[in-house]
């Protein structure tokens, strides 16, 4: 697929970023989208296996974004190890969702327990009027389960946002080691993003 | 061998190269000055009147050189008088690496006196830019910095070094081994496929143009563009910077391209069957209305950064490599062809408008710009370097002046910087001391930055200032004459006695009111060895044809008439 036949193309792009654990790197990449009016459906970071790689999964809108060139722009920044548009390849994605609702009363709660046991859906949390439930899911799943949640009364929501991983042995990953002059040095700035 | 951070700072830049730093002191870039003192057998330093002209400087010594230019600043203000400056240099991808103070580690965040949150002010208009909160860093950071500042597309790198940090003391080891970042490595050759598609859309070919743009000049890629349209008989356009990449009296060069381009080249764009865009980056300056923009071409751009592909213009062809590197490999692929109606049809366009030419219209006595920087050329064998500010002297001259080599007009291209060319022609002198430097300003712009009279003084610094002067905004007055029903709101423009003042800093000067002085005042600058100031009174209400209007198709331009024509 080029890069053309992606502009016109509708849905969501999912991208993959390793960065350099360093301060001020998620500021490099939100200043970065905010200059060039990218639109961020979502964005989550998080560390990885090696102390020095973060990595970042940014979901975009690809009927308004060319996911090739948010790709482009992100690879520019120094500190952005590798770039991969995920949609190229298969892969599995995750939003992780936390959510409260009224429980009080069995029908609220006989229902809510009920559509739990038709979703990869916990209750993690539960008193006399609420319960946290706790579920993930592709986005698509996610959106299904909050609409069958509709009719109880949500008080409480929070999402992490997509997380990805291309499958099988399509590995997204860098030998890069921090340089020997850096390596032992201890900053008082050092801390993930 | 232990030693500060503040000395670290200065032993790292002799072993960059450098020997000019543009700069100006204040209490917490303190430890770094006194360290200076006993650096000042192999770095000198130039004191400025404010920060901004330590920026413009060190981007013009760059310009000039293609080596990295150093300003220095204190925290808070002093840092962010520096950020007009790298902004310039961003757009223009200049390689300089800009050194603050900042306060001490322990009070960054707590609003302490002059802090100002620097690496995040200038985020958006540095290449890459650190905060050192560990003396132990400094040497490498500094090594890097340079590294990124002048590889891959130049830029601006900023390092922001808190007092605590000078004054720290370390084993001071300089990093021997080469900086290899994880996320950094710029591209350098084209693969076999872009190479087979290149050469079969450059002998397919009838109507072929070249953009040669800064890039040409940045990638040392000279003499393959001149090989490149010598062999296949392809005209060359020009950018602004890409302005004498391949000297501009060479038969293939057509001239340049653009808003004020020439109007044979915009058509020839318009009609191209194929642009070989090189090393430039279709600014909205270059193609006027992006939807009409050379309809009938297909295009191959080959950049050295991949971002700027496909980002205005969608591209046939797009090579993400250094542009030398790729024509090396392309060139003896490459056969012989003519396009003689092709250059025919250009040529017939440029008889057209030699007649439209202003210098072939009776103007009286009256002095116009586009004689003072022609007659500048022919005085100065078109030879000199010119820095020009920004406005109409800025696009006359890049009409007016034909340059043979490449870094021989310096200009703010991108950003249009006012208040750009006087200091970035004190920055150029020093890296080029053996060269005739002319700073070619208007009178607005020059205002901006005019207090760097004093450090040209100072520093008996040799460069030539042409002050055209017409009491207006001059470029904003056109727009207003031409789109604002000729409103002159806020254009029209007092300015103090030119001379007077240059004779308050002790510096000779002269004013030029007509065109039989031209030959004289040339002389005159060039016989004083330090700074000149010539004073240009010219025509109040002029005109830059052609002019393609901002969103206009690139075609449509608006002419000058010929003479015996009405407008």
């Amino acid at each position: 697929m080029t890069d053309r036949d992606i502009q016109t193309k509708q849905g969501k792009m999912t991208i993959v970023a390793l960065v350099e654990n360093k301060a001020g790197v998620l500021n490099r990449v939100a200043s970065l989208f905010r200059r060039r009016a990218f639109n961020v459906d979502s964005l989550t970071v998080g560390r990885t296996h090696k102390p020095h790689v973060s990595r970042m999964t940014i979901v975009v809108d690809g009927g308004v974004e060319n996911p090739y060139k948010v790709a482009a722009h992100l690879k520019k920044l120094v500190n952005v190890i590798d770039v991969r548009v995920l949609n190229d390849i298969p892969h599995v994605s995750r939003d992780l969702l936390l959510v409260k609702v009224r429980v009080d009363g069995s029908e609220r709660s006989n229902g809510v327990t009920s559509i739990c046991e038709r979703y990869p859906a916990k209750i993690i949390d539960i008193g006399p009027y609420v319960a946290i439930v706790e579920m993930s899911g592709t986005e698509e799943l996610v959106e299904k389960f909050l609409k069958a949640l509709e009719p109880f009364e949500i008080v409480e929501l929070v999402r992490t946002g997509v997380v990805a991983m291309g499958r099988g042995t399509r590995i997204q990953d860098t030998e890069f080691e921090p340089p020997a002059p850096l390596k032992n040095v201890t900053s008082t700035h050092k801390s993930v993003v | 061998m232990q030693l500060t951070g503040a000395q670290i700072i200065w032993e790292c830049l002799v072993r960059e190269g450098v020997d000019v730093v543009f700069g100006y002191p204040g209490g917490a870039i303190l430890h770094a000055y006194d360290a200076l003192t006993q650096y000042t057998d192999r770095i000198h330093h130039v004191l400025v009147r404010h920060e901004q002209g330590a920026s413009h400087m060190a981007d013009g010594y760059a310009r000039a050189t293609s080596k990295v230019g150093v300003c220095v600043a204190t925290s808070g203000p002093g840092a962010t008088n520096l950020i007009t400056g790298l902004a310039t240099a961003m757009m223009d991808s200049s390689p300089i690496v800009a050194i603050t103070g900042q306060v001490p580690v322990d009070a960054i965040g707590s609003d302490a006196f002059q802090e100002t949150d620097v690496t995040g002010a200038t985020l958006p208009v540095t290449k890459h830019n650190y905060l050192v909160t560990d003396v132990a860093e400094l040497a490498y950071t500094i090594k890097e910095a340079f590294y990124i500042a002048r590889t891959g597309r130049p830029g601006p790198v900023l390092i922001d070094i808190p007092k605590d940090v000078q004054k720290a003391l370390t084993e001071f080891i300089y990093p021997e081994e080469n900086i290899v970042l994880p996320g950094y490595q710029p591209p350098s050759s084209a693969n076999d496929d872009q190479l087979a598609a290149m050469v079969e859309l450059i002998h397919n070919s009838e109507r072929p143009v070249i953009l040669a743009g800064h890039g040409v000049t940045m990638s040392g890629a000279n003499a393959e563009v001149q090989e490149l349209a010598e062999r296949l008989q392809i005209p060359i356009a020009q950018t602004l910077l890409g302005k004498g990449c391949v000297p501009e009296e060479h038969p293939m060069v057509i001239g340049w391209m653009g808003m004020h381009g020439d109007a044979a080249v915009n058509h020839a764009i318009q009609e191209a069957d194929l642009l070989i865009a090189a090393g430039m980056r279709f600014d909205d300056r270059v193609t006027g209305n992006l939807k009409t923009y050379s309809p009938y071409s297909k295009k191959i751009h080959i950049d050295i950064d991949p971002s700027e592909l496909n980002k205005n213009v969608p591209t046939d062809v797009p090579v993400a490599g250094d542009l030398r590197t790729v024509l090396a490999q392309l060139l003896p692929k490459l056969e012989r062809r003519q396009h003689p109606e092709w250059l025919n049809l250009i040529r017939d366009r440029q008889e057209d408008a030699n007649e439209r030419d202003i210098l072939h219209h009776d103007t009286g006595d009256k002095l116009i710009t586009a004689q003072v920087i022609n007659d500048l050329w022919k005085h100065t064998n078109g030879n000199a370097i010119t820095v020009s500010d920004v406005g109409q002297h800025q696009m006359l001259e890049a009409q007016y002046y034909p340059h043979q080599r490449p870094n021989t007009l310096l200009t703010s291209g991108g950003l249009g910087t006012m208040g750009f060319g006087f200091p970035a022609a004190i920055g150029a002198k020093f890296g080029k001391p053996d060269e005739e430097v002319w700073a070619v300003v208007g009178d607005g712009g020059f205002q901006m930055t005019l207090c760097e009279l004093a450090t040209a003084k100072q520093e008996n610094i040799n460069v030539n200032i042409a002050i055209i002067n017409n009491n207006f905004l001059g470029m904003v007055r056109q727009w207003q004459e031409l789109f604002y029903d000729k409103r002159y709101q806020s254009t029209p423009m007092f300015s103090p006695d030119f001379c007077k003042l240059a004779d308050a800093y002790d510096i000779p000067s002269m004013r030029v009111t007509s065109r039989d002085q031209m030959a004289e005042s040339v002389e005159f600058a060039r016989n004083i060895d330090g700074p000149v100031l010539i004073e240009y009174v010219v025509e109040k209400e002029e005109m830059v044809y052609p002019m393609v209007p901002a969103g206009a198709d690139l075609h449509d331009m608006k002419r000058r008439p010929k003479p015996g024509e009405s407008a």
